[in-house]
C-alpha cells in the first residue's frame, strides 16, 4: 500500500485499529474493551502468573497430543483413500461431512465419553485437525502423475521404493494439509478447553471473565492469536521449501 | 534416386520378417472396458539393433502396444517374447522413455539418471559414475546437481533418455518422447537420437504421430490404423545415410516417403 508516495507496510492497518481500540477504551464506550495500553500491561501480568505457565503446559500437551494423533491417523487414512477406490467410496462422504460440520457441538459428547479433562481436549484437537489432513493427503496421492508410478514399475522398483515415491510425490499436498490441520488444531484446543473450562487456557478465561479482569482476558487472547499465527507462519515456511517441486511437476 | 520401398501388409509377413528378432509380438489384442478394441490381433517382430517406429493417428493403439511390450499393461490376449522368452511384466532388457518425462521432481539430475541403477541394487559410487557417463552422453554435463524444475522441457527429456540408457537395456521403448518439446529442440533431439543409435547399438521402438520424425529416424515404420488398432502398412524408408541432417530434410526420397505415408494416413484423419 502507498500513501503520498510512501510505502506503508501491511501491518500498519493494525495500528489504526489499535488506536480505535485505545480510543474506545479510554472513553469507556464499550464496557468489554479496556484501553489497549492496559491490555499490554496486563500481558506481563498474565505471562508471569503461575496459573499461566500451568495452563500453557496443559494446552501444549493436549495440542501436541491431539495433533500427533491426527497426523498418525490422517496421513495413513488419506493414503488409503487415495490408493484404494473402495475405501475412498466408503469414507469420502464422512470425511467431508466432518470437515464442514460444527465440531464444537460434539465437544459435550466427548466430555461425557472422556471426562472433564485433557483427554477430551486431545480428542477435540484431533477432530478439528484430522479431516483436512486426510483430504489433502488423499488429494496429493490422487494428484500423482500416473507416469511416475509407471516409471517406478518399469524399473522394477520394490514395494517400499514405490511407496517412498508416492509419499514424496504427494508431500506438497500433505504439508498443506498439515499446516491447515495445525491451525484448526489451535481452534480445537481453545474451544475444547473453553467448553471443558476447568483446565488450561479455558480455566484462565473463566477466571478472568468471572473476576471481570477484561485487560487480562484480552491479553490472553492476544497471546493465543500470536501463538497460532506464529505456528502457521513456521509451517508455511517449511512448506515453501518443499513447494518448489510441487509447481514444477510435469 | 532411390525411392522408398513400401510394403503392403496383407497378413503374410514372411517376406519382411526380421531375421533376428529381439521382440516378438504374437497375436496381441487389447480390449478396454469390455468393448473398446484398442488392439486387434497384432503380430509383429522387431529386428535387433534397428529403430522401428509405430506410427498412426491418435486412437490407433500405438502407445497401448508400446506399454504392453514394456510390460506396463496386460494384453487381453496374446504374448510378448523378448529374446525368445515370454514375458508378463517389465524387465531389465527393456527401458522406457516417457512422453511426459516422468522425472522425480525432488531428485537431482544425477539421482534421476541413476534411479534404474539404484533399483538394480548398484552401490552409490558405482551408479553415480555410470550416471555421469550417460549424462555426458545425452549432453547434460554440468547439470548433474540441478533439479528437473530448473531445466527446460528438452533437457528434462534428455534426463529421461539418460535414465533409460544407463540401465543398459537391450531395447529402448520411447513413447512420443519429443512431442512435449519445441520444434527446434525436437530436431536437435532427432539428430542426437540417430547419433546415439550408432554409439549404443541398441534396439529402439519409437512411438510417434509425426510422419517426418518417423521417416527421418526409422529403419522401419509400422503404420497402425485405428478402431480397432491393426497394422495397416509396413514401410522401410530407403533414405541415403551419407547426407547431412540438413540436406536430408530436402532429400527427394525423404520427401516422397513422407508424402506416401501421408496419403495412407489421410483417410483416418477427419
Amino acid at each position: 500500500m502507498r500513501i503520498f508516495g510512501y510505502r506503508i507496510p501491511m501491518m500498519a492497518s493494525l495500528l489504526v485499529w489499535l488506536v480505535i481500540w485505545e480510543f474506545i477504551g479510554q472513553f469507556e464506550l464499550v464496557l468489554l474493551f479496556p484501553p489497549f495500553t492496559e491490555v499490554l500491561s496486563a500481558l506481563g501480568d498474565v505471562t508471569t502468573s503461575h496459573s499461566f505457565a500451568g495452563a500453557m503446559q496443559v494446552t501444549a500437551t493436549s495440542y501436541v497430543g491431539g495433533l500427533l494423533l491426527a497426523i498418525a491417523v490422517g496421513i495413513p487414512m488419506g493414503f488409503l483413500m487415495g490408493l484404494v477406490p473402495a475405501a475412498d467410496k466408503m469414507l469420502n462422504m464422512w470425511v467431508n461431512t466432518f470437515l464442514s460440520a460444527p465440531l464444537s457441538a460434539l465437544v459435550p459428547v466427548f466430555m461425557i465419553l472422556f471426562g472433564l479433562g485433557t483427554p477430551t481436549v486431545i480428542v477435540t484437537v484431533f477432530m478439528f485437525a484430522v479431516w483436512i489432513i486426510v483430504l489433502d493427503t488423499r488429494a496429493g496421492v490422487l494428484g500423482i502423475t500416473p507416469s511416475l508410478l509407471e516409471m517406478s514399475y518399469s524399473f522394477k522398483a520394490s514395494k517400499a521404493e514405490r511407496l517412498k515415491i508416492i509419499l514424496l510425490a504427494s508431500l506438497p499436498e500433505i504439508l498443506a494439509g498439515l499446516r491447515l490441520g495445525m491451525i484448526r488444531g489451535v481452534k480445537g484446543v481453545v474451544i475444547g478447553q473453553l467448553l471443558v473450562s476447568i483446565i488450561g487456557v479455558g480455566a484462565l478465561f473463566q477466571l478472568y471473565q468471572q473476576n471481570f479482569q477484561m485487560a487480562h482476558f484480552w491479553a490472553l487472547i492476544v497471546i493465543l492469536f500470536t501463538i497460532a499465527l506464529t505456528l502457521a507462519g513456521i509451517v508455511g515456511r517449511i512448506e515453501k521449501r518443499i513447494e518448489y517441486y510441487a509447481g514444477a511437476r510435469n | 534416386m532411390t525411392t522408398a520401398t513400401v510394403t503392403k501388409y496383407e497378413g503374410n509377413l514372411d517376406a519382411i520378417q526380421p531375421k533376428n528378432p529381439i521382440i516378438e509380438v504374437d497375436g496381441i489384442s487389447k480390449i478396454y472396458n469390455g468393448d473398446v478394441h484398442a488392439l486387434d490381433n497384432i503380430k509383429l517382430n522387431f529386428e535387433t539393433g534397428h529403430l522401428t517406429s509405430l506410427l498412426g493417428p491418435s486412437g490407433c493403439g500405438k502407445t497401448t502396444l508400446l506399454k504392453i511390450i514394456a510390460g506396463l499393461l496386460k494384453p487381453t490376449a496374446g504374448e510378448i517374447r523378448v529374446k525368445g522368452k515370454a514375458v508378463s511384466g517389465p524387465g531389465r532388457e527393456r527401458a522406457f522413455v516417457f512422453q511426459d518425462f516422468a522425472l522425480m521432481p525432488w531428485a537431482s539430475v544425477i539421482d534421476n539418471v541413476a534411479f534404474g541403477l539404484k533399483m538394480h541394487g548398484m552401490n552409490k559410487a558405482e551408479r553415480n559414475e555410470k550416471a555421469r557417463h550417460y549424462i555426458n552422453e545425452v549432453g547434460l554435463t554440468g547439470f548433474e546437481d540441478k533439479y528437473p524444475h530448473e531445466l527446460s522441457g528438452g533437457m528434462r527429456q534428455r534426463v529421461g533418455l539418460g535414465r533409460a540408457l544407463a540401465v543398459d537395456a537391450d531395447v529402448l521403448l520411447m513413447d512420443e518422447p519429443f512431442s512435449a518439446v519445441d520444434e527446434q529442440t525436437r530436431r536437435k533431439f532427432q539428430e542426437d537420437l540417430i547419433r546415439l543409435r550408432e554409439i549404443e547399438k541398441k534396439t529402439f521402438i519409437f512411438v510417434t504421430h509425426s510422419i517426418e520424425e518417423a521417416v527421418y529416424v526409422s529403419d522401419r515404420i509400422i503404420m497402425l490404423s485405428p478402431r480397432p488398432g491393426r497394422i495397416s502398412q509396413i514401410i522401410d524408408p530407403d533414405i541415403p545415410k551419407d547426407v547431412s541432417p540438413d540436406d536430408l530434410r530436402r532429400n527427394e526420397a525423404y520427401l516422397n516417403t513422407v508424402e506416401e505415408i501421408w496419403h495412407v494416413i489421410k483417410k483416418y484423419v477427419e
